[in-house]
């Protein structure tokens, strides 16, 4: 009788109330959420993982805009039939810059997270357009809009450098060159240099099959086309990053 | 003298979403500003024409006037979200109904969510918050017109997120979606909520603070606590709606599952126990079963409730640790989700007959058991192997349609019902055959729409495992989407059901606040109560 006793005094008192119910569901995010930034095993040590390049970046947004996660997970699990159907299972590592996690939660289409190389430019391209054209069973919705919207350059160097304010490892060289990087990514005859020197050996190409001409779609590809790609996995021993 | 300084704030603030409007960087965002900008010069025009030059009346007796409101706008989006629920399930079976790019179904489904979660049930909460805890209190809605305030200014939030989907305005977090702009402007409004709950809490009339106000109070304070966290960002332009989240991956992941599963958890389950705490014991005339239960389970409700996120990432790249809390705290708690329901069930011991005669204690018991499935469902799916199979699945979104149509719906249902006649001083409802009627509709609809998610999500689940003598993958992935349609048919019939029981409310109450009474056969016979 006596915790009930002392339980008068909160409900008579809205300001103790309220203070104490705060305090008790503050312990469980506390508890769970903060050791994920300070326990240095939480990211796994790995190659090759890199921050997006400007196309990738922007062709990333349009998944985000079009809502692509509410159907499409990026995380694959440690299970056999998941490996086997889509690849080795999904490191934190390989989203250690995703801003915001699109690991999804719902697979009304398949994962996504190592599709990057598995078909080909023009295939993505003719799977966003019309996607019962090549996967008959399809119910994904066509996305011929993205084919006809020019890219727009959208201050893409201020989204570099917002990021880079939160941690990514963006230089203010990759900053200042962003709308150019962004458009020779896409352009096969663009000077391309800058844009290897400064990422590495990213994927140059005219991915929306229309030369000349830089779309939403040639980003959304690129996006794709690099998923699930950059980890060097013969360099990678799972029992090094036990968790 | 108020209304002027509210005048003047929404003027400047129009003016202000005119000039982002002019200056923003991107088409969609310039689109959101002329919305923002209209909202407000409405607001404005609607506000300078009621100004008087008299003093104001000193405004006595209870505050009924933004309950009103708030219970046409439970209707009205509920509605609009269930509609909008019906078309998405319709373009899974039949993927030609998307219209790219504003109606496809990766922008439609958020307005979905969203449209049910916060502005259907948000507004069921604020409603029915502010009509208990001034009848518990015995005192009036403190802080005059602030709860305005609250009521309008959480319909722009609804009008903002809905249209900004539409436009693609999004940062893709599953019921955080809403851009950087659009969450300020909500953390405002529910800063200005709890301080109108809190002060009328202040200045109650009565010794103790009633059991439903802790679970209102509770759910104010941590969705506050959620929002603000989850939702922390940086916007690349000041006109501008694009913003990066300053969490990344797997920090990001939990902190944005801690969020969601607490949307549910505060949102839909506190909230909505106080609203049970409050109209169960009301309709059934009986008091709460039990003072003791109710401490306890309130107290470890909200304890555990928030340990639970990590359970939506079994299996991913989120450490074992946090996985295996998540599952723990999940299990345990089915024990004070069930005390709840027991307390509200057992309310009505020494009431059960009304079960037979009273089409609105149907309800809520139907919501109660509803709750009781739907949390005991919830931690059996939380257990590590079994969420290897239902995770991605379309088991889960059956699980969340059962507590979100059988328990938030039903007892939301139910509270309205319970509320239109006494708010528009009506002797009672138009017609109590048609509540029955929305009962069953909505009880076969619920039953349709989880058995079928739980055929269709345990079998892709099982067909995406299955492997043949030979060791190889029977299924590609694209056959066991072919293998959905007749499950994505009969969910859409189950989804047309329940909207339509939901359209006999709407018209029932419209006809009940006409104050008018429908002729028909009474639904329990005079006799049958003497031979009870």
């Amino acid at each position: 009788m006596m915790s009930l006793f002392r339980h008068k005094s909160l409900e008579r008192n809205a300001t103790l109330l309220l203070v104490a119910s705060l305090l008790v569901v503050s312990v469980g995010g506390i508890v769970e959420i903060a050791p994920l930034f300070y326990l240095d095993n939480t990211i796994e040590k790995v190659k090759g993982v890199r921050p997006y390049t400007p196309l990738e970046l922007a062709g990333r947004n349009i998944y985000v805009r079009e809502g692509c996660y509410v159907c499409h997970s990026q995380m694959i699990r440690p299970f056999r039939d998941e490996v086997e159907r889509y690849g080795h299972y999904s490191l934190a590592a390989e989203s250690m810059y995703d801003r915001p996690f699109q690991w999804g939660s719902k697979r009304t289409g398949p994962d996504l997270a190592r599709v990057g190389g598995r078909y080909s430019d023009e295939w993505h391209v003719q799977h966003m357009i019309a996607p019962r054209s090549v996967v008959p069973e399809s119910v994904m919705p066509s996305y011929p809009s993205l084919l006809a919207t020019a890219l727009r350059d959208s201050h893409i160097s201020g989204h570099l450098e917002v990021q880079a304010a939160l941690g990514v490892p963006y230089s203010e060289e990759m900053v200042a060159s962003a709308v150019a990087d962004m458009y020779a990514q896409a352009d096969p005859e663009a000077d391309t240099d800058g844009l290897v020197a400064r990422y590495g050996p990213v994927t140059i190409r005219d991915f929306d099959g229309q030369p000349g001409r830089a779309t939403e779609m040639d980003a959304l590809v690129a996006y794709m086309q690099m998923l699930g790609t950059l980890v060097d996995f013969t360099a990678f021993r799972p029992e090094e990053n036990l968790r | 003298m108020r209304s002027a300084f509210w005048i003047g704030v929404t003027g400047f603030a129009a003016l202000l979403a005119v000039i982002a409007a002019a200056k923003g960087v991107e088409p969609e965002f310039r689109a959101h500003a002329w919305i923002i900008a209209v909202c407000f010069a409405a607001a404005t025009v609607v506000m300078l024409r009621q100004v008087r030059f008299a003093p104001a009346p000193e405004a006595t007796g209870y505050q009924d006037d933004v309950v009103r409101w708030g219970v046409i706008a439970t209707v009205f989006w509920g509605l609009a979200g269930l509609l909008v629920g019906v078309v998405i399930a319709a373009q899974l079976a039949w993927p030609q109904l998307n219209v790219d790019p504003w109606f496809t179904f990766g922008r439609l489904r958020p307005l979905h969510t969203s449209a049910v979660i916060f502005a259907f049930g948000g507004n069921a909460l604020l409603c029915t918050s502010f009509y208990v805890v001034q009848r518990t209190c015995r005192a009036r809605l403190a802080l005059g017109n602030l709860v305005w305030f609250v009521f309008w200014g959480y319909q722009l939030f609804i009008v903002l997120a809905a249209t900004g989907y539409l436009l693609g305005i999004t940062q893709s977090k599953e019921y955080a979606e809403p851009e950087w702009y659009v969450d300020l402007w909500l953390t405002a409004v529910w800063v200005a909520y709890l301080a109108v709950f809190l002060f009328t809490l202040f200045r109650r009339r009565e010794p103790h603070i009633y059991v439903a106000n802790w679970f209102y109070l509770s759910f104010i304070v941590t969705v506050a606590m959620l929002h603000v966290v989850n939702n922390m960002a940086l916007p690349v332009s000041l006109v501008g709606a694009k913003s990066y989240i300053v969490f990344a991956g797997v920090q990001d992941a939990l902190t944005q599952w801690w969020y969601a599963h607490n949307a549910v958890g505060f949102f839909l389950t506190a909230g909505f126990l106080g609203m049970m705490y409050y109209f169960v014991p009301k309709q059934a005339d009986r008091p709460v079963y039990s003072y003791r239960l109710s401490i306890v389970h309130f107290w470890s409700l909200i304890f555990l409730y928030i340990w639970a996120g990590p359970h939506h990432l079994h299996y991913t790249a989120l450490p074992d640790w946090a996985q295996t809390l998540g599952m723990v705290f999940s299990v345990m708690l089915w024990m004070p989700s069930w005390g709840g329901m027991i307390n509200g069930l057992m309310t009505l011991s020494g009431a059960w007959d009304k079960i037979r005669t009273d089409p609105i204690i149907r309800m809520m018991v139907l919501a109660l058991a509803f709750y009781g499935m739907a949390t005991f469902e919830g931690p059996v799916m939380s257990i590590k192997a079994v969420n290897s199979l239902s995770h991605y699945t379309d088991w889960t979104i059956g699980h969340v349609h059962s507590g979100a149509l059988g328990w938030v719906g039903m007892i939301s249902f139910a509270a309205m019902y319970f509320l239109v006649p006494r708010l528009w001083g009506r002797e009672r409802l138009y017609s109590l055959r048609m509540i029955n009627w929305h009962f069953w509709l909505a009880t076969v609809g619920i039953v349709v729409y989880a058995a079928v998610m739980w055929v269709s999500g345990i079998q892709q689940g099982l067909m995406w495992r299955e492997y043949d003598d030979q060791g190889f993958l029977v299924y590609s992935f694209a056959e066991t989407v072919d293998a959905m349609f007749p499950y994505y048919v009969l969910r859409l019939l189950g989804g047309v059901l329940y909207l339509a029981g939901a359209v006999l409310m709407a018209w029932n109450l419209w006809m009940t606040a006409r104050g008018r009474i429908r002729d028909e056969v009474p639904l329990v016979p005079a006799a049958a109560g003497g031979q009870a």
